[in-house]
């Protein structure tokens, strides 16, 4: 009896050291960026453009392009994530051709972010002729962000009772009808909060729009979609690897870290409040 | 049968309402094969793009090859020995801290934490795995690389170890959910018999659930090595990039995907070099389509024997 | 209105109406609905067997069985829910009014338009009680504000609902007790004007009080509907409905008038169900 408590304790305390140590490396992570970040970070280097070879001043122009492509990543990824989520939930029987749309979702959502890129190039850049531009970059993005919306959204669609669905036909309602007036108008929330996450994280990659449209260095805003553009990731990339003056830009580095992260946090926790108050409003 | 609704003024719909349900359910079949069709598409794009590659270069030395110099003077060569060997070192180094990790977290949130810990736990574990790879980059050169060069007294931090440490920290979370709901998965009369039959707590993690869930627990793994292998910005940044063969953990390793990621800014398009990195892409997306389609089959084999 | 020859009283004794039965279903009033040699499979399980039934115009008929036995796979077929799960196959007819409901130029639309049904757990849609009752008039294209009205009052009226609400049509229709919910949903089912009512145990998940109201409610709606109710409650099917089907295993074993199947089945089955001796 008490070999087994021991082991126990071991035991115990093996899977607690596991927790710790992935709890501490959120800890280390938030903490070295938030401590070195905050002094870099000031209302002129949210709002300047960059000076002086990018030593000094702002980053103005890769929060705007970040925020341009998020966009087109979103007209992308939003409405066609929540198409096929659609037919996969509401139309779509036991089939074959179904298994094979799971399988191609799940194995898009495993294709490496540098493949995309690759597809990027070849589709958006050269044979559409888009060239390297916001909306070259974007399509790359939202094409990568397309099966985590279709989850999300497939998710939300699941979360409606089947009653709703099945009373609304038992009054006559077309099944387009029943989906439009009785199904969509539950799932929306849901869907655009699974979507939020998923643009959170293509917001934050960098590998996508290395070569679709990412500028090193643009002192001015885009004008136009098919502009280049700055973005928080690829500009983080840059300050920390391809600067000639690398430790001189080390606190721009960090605060554009810092930025770049609290802006992943606010687009989370915007999309988790607007989970919770949805799920309030149904509780009522 | 008289229908009722016909009595009274109604709309009259503009197209017949059959014809548009079909059509309407046309329009979402169509939208629901978009992801089949960009699979395909990738597939096939990176095919076509490659193939003009193997004009100059003999596949087999682009296979077996142990030189990675497309820009010489002399001879351009293109092998992608040095690559595949550098992916397989840090994903290893990676699987070895992560899966140890990720499987003792998963047990302790699924079996061990009370409820309050886990609701807090939990959201801690999505955050990690909402950090762009860019940042964790970052930090692999400004705080591993110099805690790294310390310990083992190298001139710089960037290397394999380095990679393995960062591509850990970007496989964990998926490690940890997707084992977690393995475990959860496991019926609770198998917990229960064991717990009756007078097991600890513990044995009954360690020899009933962990093994009950152990398919589950292989697939997170191999969705976790296939996140590895295809992760671009962490190796690019933080494992010195050398494009010749790696002697050591210690030493500087290039990745196909970092390979990719350096030189595809810098060639000329509709080169032999252009296509010979995009035959590294289709290498690196096949490589990465096996893992995931073994992992999927492993889950979907697991479902099935749980319902 | 059908005249009874010796040809189809045979044929009614051999699908379930004893002679008694027969005599006034088929002379004194019009058949709504035939059920005949009708299959029903999910998959591979062959849910229902063989079910001959006739059903007449104003009368309830309860249908009764233990759980499993496909007494409501049975009542779905009436209006073709099932379409709505995969993998089902149909086999035989089902005709309301002569017409055969599985006929492909039949629009399924119109017929749920024509076959209401309640289900066994009040499902209100989380839309205000009027919007409710609105809903199957606004999607069958109704959108004249007066005529809404007046029928969104008249159905609660029908549901023996409207002095209970009448101030708060507003509201969430989550708002009201289990058994309000349960005659809302029936007051939706009453606003498209069917003809034909089908109830799937509506009264299991209610409290006695709120399950009276809604029998009570059965016996004014037969006036003007024919109505099919399925029912676990063997007291329930007694006291509502003027005929009782017992099925078991997927097959009709006896079909009568309801004072029959309670006090003289025809079979020792029906007869070892209905007093409790099984369940």
């Amino acid at each position: 009896m008490k070999k087994k408590s021991v082991s126990q304790a071991i035991g115990f305390g093996l899977l607690r050291f596991c927790i710790i140590v992935v709890l501490m490396i959120l800890v280390v992570i938030l903490y070295d960026i938030f401590s070195k970040g905050k002094e870099a970070v000031s209302w002129e280097f949210l709002s300047a453009m960059p000076r002086n070879g990018m030593t000094e001043g702002g980053i103005l122009p890769a929060i705007v392009g970040t925020f341009l492509v998020t966009v087109i990543t979103a007209i992308l990824a939003i409405p066609l994530g929540m198409g096929c989520a659609i037919y996969l939930n509401e139309y779509a029987s036991h089939g074959k051709i179904t298994r094979l749309i799971r399988m191609s979702i799940r194995n898009l959502s495993g294709v490496p972010s540098i493949v995309y890129g690759l597809f990027g190039v070849v589709l958006f850049v050269q044979l559409m002729k888009l060239d390297t531009s916001i909306l070259a970059s974007g399509l790359t993005l939202g094409l990568m962000t397309l099966p985590w919306t279709i989850t999300a959204s497939e998710e939300a669609l699941k979360g409606v009772p089947r009653a709703y669905r099945e009373g609304s036909l038992a009054l006559g309602a077309t099944k387009w009808q029943a989906i439009r007036t009785n199904v969509l108008p539950y799932a929306i929330p849901g869907m655009l909060t699974g979507a939020i996450l998923g643009l959170a994280r293509a917001a934050g990659e960098t590998a996508p729009i290395l070569f679709t449209g990412a500028a090193f260095s643009l002192p001015f805003l885009p004008k136009s979609l098919s502009d280049q553009f700055m973005a928080l990731p690829y500009h983080l990339y840059i300050m920390a690897t391809q600067h000639h003056a690398i430790e001189k830009v080390r606190p721009i580095a960090y605060g554009t870290a810092l930025v770049l992260i609290a802006l992943i946090f606010c687009m989370n926790f915007f999309a988790v409040v607007l989970r919770y108050k949805l799920r309030k409003v149904k509780v009522e | 049968m008289t229908v009722v609704a016909a009595q009274y003024n109604r709309r009259r719909p503009w197209i017949n309402p059959k014809i548009k349900e079909k059509l309407i359910h046309g329009f979402f079949f169509a939208n629901g094969m978009i992801s089949v069709l960009a699979l395909l598409g990738i597939f096939a794009l990176l095919t076509m793009t490659s193939i003009p590659a193997f004009r100059e270069i003999n596949i087999g030395s682009f296979l077996t090859g142990f030189e990675w110099n497309p820009t010489s003077y002399v001879k351009e060569q293109y092998g992608i020995v040095p690559m595949l060997v550098s992916t397989l070192m840090v994903t290893v180094g990676a699987l070895l801290i992560a899966i140890p990790l990720g499987i003792g977290t998963a047990a302790y949130l699924s079996d061990v934490a009370s409820p309050k810990v886990r609701e807090i736990a939990k959201p801690i574990v999505e955050i990690l795995a909402g950090i762009p790879s860019v940042v964790i980059g970052f930090l692999g050169i400004v705080l591993v690389g110099p805690i790294l060069s310390k310990i083992f007294h190298t001139h710089n931090g960037l290397n394999a170890i380095n990679g393995s440490v960062l591509l850990a920290v970007m496989a964990l979370p998926t490690i940890i959910s997707i084992s977690e709901d393995a475990l959860k998965n496991v019926p609770s009369s198998y917990e229960q018999a064991s717990l009756a039959l007078g097991a600890s707590k513990w044995q009954t993690i360690a020899r009933v659930k962990i093994p009950a869930a152990l398919s589950g627990i292989i697939a997170a793994c191999m969705l976790g090595m296939g996140r590895a292998v295809g992760e671009t910005m962490t190796v690019l940044m933080a494992t010195g990039c050398a494009p010749a063969m790696p002697k050591s953990m210690l030493g500087p390793v290039r990745t196909l995907t970092s390979s990719i990621a350096i030189e595809l800014g810098e060639v000329a398009y509709n080169t032999t070099h252009y296509y010979a990195l995009f035959a590294l892409g289709l290498v690196l997306f096949l490589i990465t389509f096996f893992i995931n389609m073994i992992s999927d089959i492993i889950l979907h084999k697991y479902e099935k024997v749980n319902r | 209105m059908t005249i009874a020859t010796e040809k189809n009283k045979v044929q009614l004794k051999s699908i379930g109406f004893s002679d008694r039965a027969y005599g006034r279903s088929v002379e004194e009033n019009k058949i709504k609905i035939v059920v005949e040699d009708f299959n029903f499979f999910y998959g591979k399980t062959h849910a229902l067997k063989n079910i001959n039934m006739k059903i007449r115009s104003n009368a309830v008929v309860g249908i009764i069985g233990p759980s499993g036995c496909g007494k409501s796979t049975f009542l779905r077929c009436f209006n073709r829910m099932n379409d709505t799960i995969n993998n089902i196959r149909y086999q035989g007819d089902i005709s309301v009014d002569g017409n055969n409901i599985f006929d492909k130029d039949l629009d399924v639309v119109d017929l749920r338009r024509n076959v209401g049904m309640v289900f066994q757990k009040s499902n209100p849609f989380p839309k205000s009680i009027f919007e409710n009752v609105a809903y199957g008039l606004k999607i069958n294209g109704i959108n004249d504000k007066d005529f809404i009205q007046e029928r969104v009052e008249k159905s609660l009226k029908d549901a023996a609902l409207w002095s209970e609400i009448k101030d708060r049509l507003n509201e969430s229709a989550f708002s009201l007790s289990g058994g309000q919910q349960q005659r809302l949903c029936i007051a939706r089912a009453l606003a498209v004007e069917p003809e034909i009512l089908l109830l799937d145990e509506p009264a299991s998940a209610l409290d006695p009080i709120a399950t009276g109201k809604i029998e009570e409610l059965i016996h004014e709606l037969k006036k003007k509907y024919t109505i099919v109710i399925v029912t676990h409650n063997m007291q329930q099917a007694a006291r509502v409905s003027d005929y009782t089907a017992f099925f078991m295993l997927g097959e009709l074993v006896e079909y009568d008038f309801t004072n029959k199947i309670f006090t003289n089945p025809l079979k020792k089955i029906t007869e070892d169900y209905v007093t409790g001796r099984f369940g």
